[in-house]
């Protein structure tokens, strides 16, 4: 402590002291993460208590190629996130992601990391920013 | 003091050089406690322009900055760039930042109304429901038909909406809960920042004055 306050005494001193709060402030700027794109879907009910990456589903991806009615009414994918049971199991049996992603429609589920990309300990959920996400959050 | 001089910069390095890792590090947590620890910032750093508003630049990120995806994961950097989808589609000012109802009404996009085969033409239906509000808000008019080129009345009749006028109590602290038309807005389709695409039928502002 008495050497921060004989610090504040020199010119020296004051210097360093900006050039690292300046530092700080831009590492903050550095540090803040972008966001996730809006409506990306993190699905994390299994997955990491599984030893793989959780996956990260895009909406905006999706919906170029399919309307909403093919998975929310054709596939029985419930509109609530982590409300739908999938796994791994479900998906070779021609389920949920994997009546699509099974080398005919998309590419298979051999291609575990196009969909385990996530950071760990995300937890399950809908992401990209709007404020809409209940009680405490608005 | 001299023998201090060349111990105390480097230390000060190592400080700053930490406290930037331990600010990086617990990133998410809320930014504004740690710009309070750092005195010596200048005014214009500190009070920025539009400090809570989400910079242009930070808008649609591609998926190994977006702060979700793992940018060590093998399958990251094969991903989509969302800009790079968008940069050809109509632009709106909130959500994904793109007007999807334009995007399918000028045919830059197409997406299957069956997961097989990509001639089926969505069932569409034209009605137009408008819901008074109170104060002085403008009406909502709710249109089926922009709905219906993307959903299945499954999708909201009977779980969400009672299909029948008047037969819902609507109202904007549900929706902003994610409920009601906030299931869907706010969380996939475009966020309720838009209020003018459903708040669109002006009323005689006069008779509200009185
Ligand atoms: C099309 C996307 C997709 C692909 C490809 C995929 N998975 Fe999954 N996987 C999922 C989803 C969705 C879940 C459920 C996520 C959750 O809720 O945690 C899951 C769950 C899992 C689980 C959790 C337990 C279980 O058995 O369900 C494991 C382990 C797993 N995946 C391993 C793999 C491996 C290994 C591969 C590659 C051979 C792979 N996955 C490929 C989407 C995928
Ligand atoms: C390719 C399939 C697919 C398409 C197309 C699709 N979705 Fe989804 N949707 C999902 C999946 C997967 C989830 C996550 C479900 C889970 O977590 O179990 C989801 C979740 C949701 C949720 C729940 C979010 C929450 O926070 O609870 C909503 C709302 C939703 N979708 C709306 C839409 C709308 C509107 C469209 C059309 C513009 C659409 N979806 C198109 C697959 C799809
Ligand atoms: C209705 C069919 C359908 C369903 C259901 C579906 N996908 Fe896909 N998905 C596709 C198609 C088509 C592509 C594009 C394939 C290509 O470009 O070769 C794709 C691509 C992807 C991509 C890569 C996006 C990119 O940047 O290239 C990911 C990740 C993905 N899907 C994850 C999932 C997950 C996770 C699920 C389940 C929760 C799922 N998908 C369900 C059809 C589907
Ligand atoms: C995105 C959600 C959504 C979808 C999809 C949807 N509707 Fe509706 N529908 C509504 C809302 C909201 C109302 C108004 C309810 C109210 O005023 O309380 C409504 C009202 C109705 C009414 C009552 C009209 C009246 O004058 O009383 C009928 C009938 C109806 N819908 C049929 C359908 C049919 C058929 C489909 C599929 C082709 C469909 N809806 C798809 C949201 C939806
Ligand atoms: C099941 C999901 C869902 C629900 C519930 C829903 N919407 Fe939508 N809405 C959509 C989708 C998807 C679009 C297409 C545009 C988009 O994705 O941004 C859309 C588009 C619209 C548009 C057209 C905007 C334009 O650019 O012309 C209006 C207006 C609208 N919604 C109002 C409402 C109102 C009011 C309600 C509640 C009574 C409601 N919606 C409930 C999914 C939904
Ligand atoms: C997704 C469509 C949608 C969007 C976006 C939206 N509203 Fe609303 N708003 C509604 C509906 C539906 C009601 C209820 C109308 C009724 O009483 O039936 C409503 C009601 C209201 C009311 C009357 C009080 C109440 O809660 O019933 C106010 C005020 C209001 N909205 C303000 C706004 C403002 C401000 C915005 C933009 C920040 C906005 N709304 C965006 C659909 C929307």
């Amino acid at each position: 402590m008495r050497k921060i306050r004989r610090l504040l005494e020199n010119k020296t001193g004051w210097w360093f002291l900006s050039v690292l709060a300046v530092g700080w402030v831009a590492g903050l700027f550095h540090a803040q993460p972008a966001g996730a794109e809006y409506a990306d879907v993190v699905l994390n009910r299994l997955s990491e208590a599984n030893g793989v990456r959780p996956v990260i589903y895009p909406h905006w991806f999706h919906r170029i190629r399919f309307r909403c009615k093919v998975c929310h009414s054709e596939l029985g994918f419930k509109m609530k996130a982590g409300g739908n049971d999938i796994n791994m199991l479900e998906l070779m049996d021609g389920k949920f992601c994997g009546s699509c992603h099974n080398n005919n429609i998309a590419w298979g589920l051999e291609n575990c990391h196009r969909c385990h990309s996530g950071l760990k300990g995300l937890e399950t959920g809908i992401r990209g920013g709007h404020k809409a996400g209940g009680p405490g959050v608005w | 003091m001299k023998r201090l001089f060349p111990i105390t910069p480097a230390l000060l390095c190592l400080l700053g050089g930490l406290s930037i890792a331990v600010v990086e590090a617990a990133a998410p947590a809320d930014p504004p406690a740690k710009t309070e620890a750092a005195p010596a910032a200048s005014a214009a750093q500190v009070n920025t322009f539009n400090r809570l508003m989400t910079p242009k630049s930070d808008r649609n990120q591609p998926p190994p900055l977006d702060g979700i995806h793992d940018p060590e994961g093998p399958g990251t950097k094969t991903l989509q760039a969302p800009r790079d989808a968008f940069s050809a589609l109509p632009k709106s000012s909130g959500g994904n930042y793109v007007n999807w109802v334009q995007a399918l009404k000028d045919k830059a996009i197409n997406p299957r109304y069956d997961r097989l085969n990509p001639k089926e033409e969505p069932m569409i239906m034209e009605l137009d429901i408008v819901r008074e509000v109170k104060g002085f808000m403008p009406d909502v008019v709710y249109p089926h038909d922009r709905h219906t080129q993307w959903l299945d009345c499954s999708n909201c009749h009977p779980d969400i909406f009672v299909p029948q006028k008047g037969a819902n109590t609507i109202s904007m602290a549900q929706i902003l809960m994610g409920q009601k038309c906030g299931v869907c807005h706010g969380k996939v389709a475009f966020p309720v920042s838009e209020c003018r695409l459903c708040h669109s039928k002006k009323k005689d502002q006069a008779l509200l004055k009185k």
